[in-house]
């Protein structure tokens, strides 16, 4: 026995070094598996279905008059802050007021990115598309400008570039003549980012939208909306939308 | 009954000052188009709560009224009417030619006109809109097949099945015509079946209109004979049309009604739409079906040949009356995104959204109508689509006894 293992104090603290490394490393795991799994991919492998990305926007959260989410949105991707009926808008901030009670809310909404498209039915190029991990998109090489994926739009979520664009931002490549709406900040997602409404919320301190993968149980959103009341926009077309809205 | 057709001469004055004028309207349709494409849609009244726009109004007008056209031809190669025979040919040209305008104003107006080919090349079939693009093309085809076997009598033996090919394929194109719009779940304006067969009707009547206008004017402009029996029977026929399409308007209407969801809308376009309720009375109602019809049922009044011309060019009208009230009515009356709630956004939700059409818009609308024009003014000068005589005892088998 040498003098090293005779010291039964060292002994004890290696044991529980030991022992502590292997509880925490038990307890870490799932979290870094599923944090693999919620980031979707690596940059080199394409969108599965394996992930549906999605978002709830906590009405009770929301506050009226901020628009902090508007703006981080015509910031990330490029457009101004116009309200001219020709501009842009990929998300706008609805006040609402009950007809009846009078009550008042404030939310904001984008493209709703529906598992069952009518925007990607109609179009009749295939220009508009939805990616396999349930982002709803436009292929802007292809999109003729035919606006129709606008009239089939039940949430007025599109909008179509009316003049010549300069300075882009190259991340989010837009063009005259093309139908654009909200990608859910697909280039940040696909670099493991949240959305730029998301994240400008959150620097709000109002938290009201999340974002994440409705298909694993695990997640943050899917907590939420096994736990909470949420609902679907014209829930009547049965378009099963990525976004959903709680407190209503 | 001995029909000779002969090619309008086309070297007098007349002739060349209307190819002339109808050329400078095509011009200036292009330049709209052009004048459109270099600086954006945003020279339009277009806006992205309003996003089809004058040139759509034109363009299905141009679309539907193309299958009505061909209404001479199919009554006499389909049903067997010999006394529309030698209207046939005619008939088949203006189909033609209608639906080439319409296309040119449909293609200029999109956001990317330079991407034609894109739509020819990618092709997405759960689309109404790709599967238009067959339709055209099927039309275009059909129609040239039949034009063939009138034309040449060594394939004279086939009209029958071209004719009744080309008369399953009208029906077809109309109802995807009507389909483009019932398909639009999103819309209250929209969104229903009724719409296929309304358009059927409809292009019945509005084809037949500009039909009657085509031949009264080539014959009067070129002083060959057009019997007065032949007119009152295509006027009485077009008086039943217009009844038809009349009838299907009230039955749309009165469906909605049923709907709870949709009395805001109707009460929108009926009511308290503005100009969309006006043009809706006034336009499509009164001027566009009640009149003419007054004008076609009378036989008095449809023997003049000037009330006659009116009655086609008030169905002319109020069809395109119809087409705003549809297009763009439909599109003015807001979504309802939030059932039972009043919205307010920089989006403008919740809101009627106004629209003036602008000069470009409606010119390169003009534009498309003087395509068409053009079309039948050169194809009746360099092929035989006319009869030298349509006067009564030459067409009417009982106009002679």
């Amino acid at each position: 026995m040498n003098e090293k293992n005779a010291n039964p104090i060292d002994q004890d603290r290696r044991q529980f070094l030991t022992a502590s490394a292997a509880m925490a490393g038990v307890a870490i795991a799932p979290g870094v598996l599923l944090y693999n799994i919620a980031h979707g991919k690596p940059a080199d492998q394409p969108v599965s279905n394996a992930v549906r990305w999605g978002m709830l926007i906590d009405t009770n959260q929301c506050r009226e008059g901020c628009d902090a989410c508007v703006k981080a949105c015509g910031e990330e991707n490029g457009f101004g802050h116009g309200t001219r009926e020709t501009d842009s808008q990929w998300i706008r901030k609805v006040e609402l007021k009950d007809m009846r009670s009078g009550q008042t809310k404030s939310l904001p909404v984008m493209c709703q990115h529906c598992a069952e498209p009518p925007c990607v039915d109609v179009c009749p190029t295939g220009a508009s598309f939805k990616r396999a991990d349930g982002i709803v998109l436009v292929d802007r090489h292809i999109c003729i400008g035919c606006r129709y994926c606008m009239m089939a739009c039940p949430y007025k979520a599109r909008s179509f570039v009316h003049e010549r664009i300069t300075d882009q931002n190259p991340d989010v490549p837009r063009g005259i003549g093309c139908v654009e709406s909200c990608t859910m900040c697909v280039h940040r997602v696909d670099r493991d980012q949240q959305p730029a409404c998301v994240e400008a919320c959150a620097k709000a301190g109002h938290g009201a939208i999340i974002f994440g993968n409705l298909n694993d149980p695990n997640s943050e959103i899917a907590k939420r909306i096994a736990q909470y009341a949420t609902m679907e926009l014209r829930a009547d077309l049965k378009l099963n939308l990525g976004v959903r809205y709680q407190g209503f | 009954m001995h029909i000779t057709y002969r090619e309008v001469e086309g070297r007098s004055p007349r002739y060349w000052a209307l190819l002339g004028l109808i050329g400078l309207f095509v011009l200036i349709g292009l330049g709209a188009a052009w004048y459109m494409e270099h600086h954006g849609h945003i020279v339009t009244g277009m806006t992205n709560q309003i996003v089809w726009g004058m040139p759509h109004v034109f363009a299905v007008f141009l679309i539907v009224a193309a299958s009505g056209a061909l209404n001479a031809a199919s009554i006499a190669s389909v049903f067997g009417k010999t006394a529309y025979k030698p209207l046939a040919r005619l008939s088949g040209l203006v189909a033609v030619a209608l639906l080439a305008g319409g296309l040119m104003v449909l293609m200029l107006d999109l956001g990317r006109p330079d991407r034609v080919v894109v739509a020819a090349t990618y092709y997405n079939f759960k689309s109404v809109f790709a599967w238009n693009v067959f339709l055209y093309t099927g039309f275009f085809t059909f129609v040239a097949l039949y034009l063939w076997t009138m034309m040449d009598s060594t394939v004279g033996a086939y009209g029958k099945y071209a004719g009744m090919a080309a008369f399953i394929w009208r029906l077809v194109l109309t109802t995807g015509t009507g389909s483009i719009f019932g398909f639009l779940v999103a819309r209250e304006s929209y969104s229903s079946a009724l719409l296929a067969p309304m358009f059927i009707v409809l292009s019945f009547s509005y084809g037949m209109a500009v039909y009657l206008l085509v031949l009264i004017a080539s014959y009067v402009w070129t002083g060959r004979p057009l019997g007065e029996a032949l007119l009152n029977r295509l006027a009485k026929l077009l008086g039943w049309f217009i009844a038809g399409a009349l009838y299907f308007v009230v039955v749309f209407h009165m469906t909605n009604l049923y709907f709870t969801k949709y009395h805001g809308f109707e009460k929108f376009i009926l009511v308290e739409g503005g100009v969309y309720t006006q043009m809706f009375w006034i336009g499509q109602i009164l001027l566009g079906s009640v009149v003419p019809m007054l004008i076609l049922f009378n036989p008095k009044l449809r023997a003049s040949r000037g009330l006659l011309v009116t009655a086609c060019l008030l169905v002319v009208l109020g069809g395109l009356a119809q087409m705003y009230v549809t297009i763009i009515g439909g599109q003015a009356w807001p979504l309802d995104i939030f059932p039972g709630w009043e919205e307010r956004s920089t989006f403008f939700d919740g809101v009627v959204h106004p629209y003036s059409p602008s000069l470009p818009e409606v010119l390169l609308g003009i534009g498309g109508v003087a395509v068409a024009l053009a079309i039948v003014t050169i194809g009746v000068k360099v092929l035989r689509f006319l009869p030298e005589s349509l006067s009564d005892a030459d067409v009417d088998p009982h106009a002679a006894k």
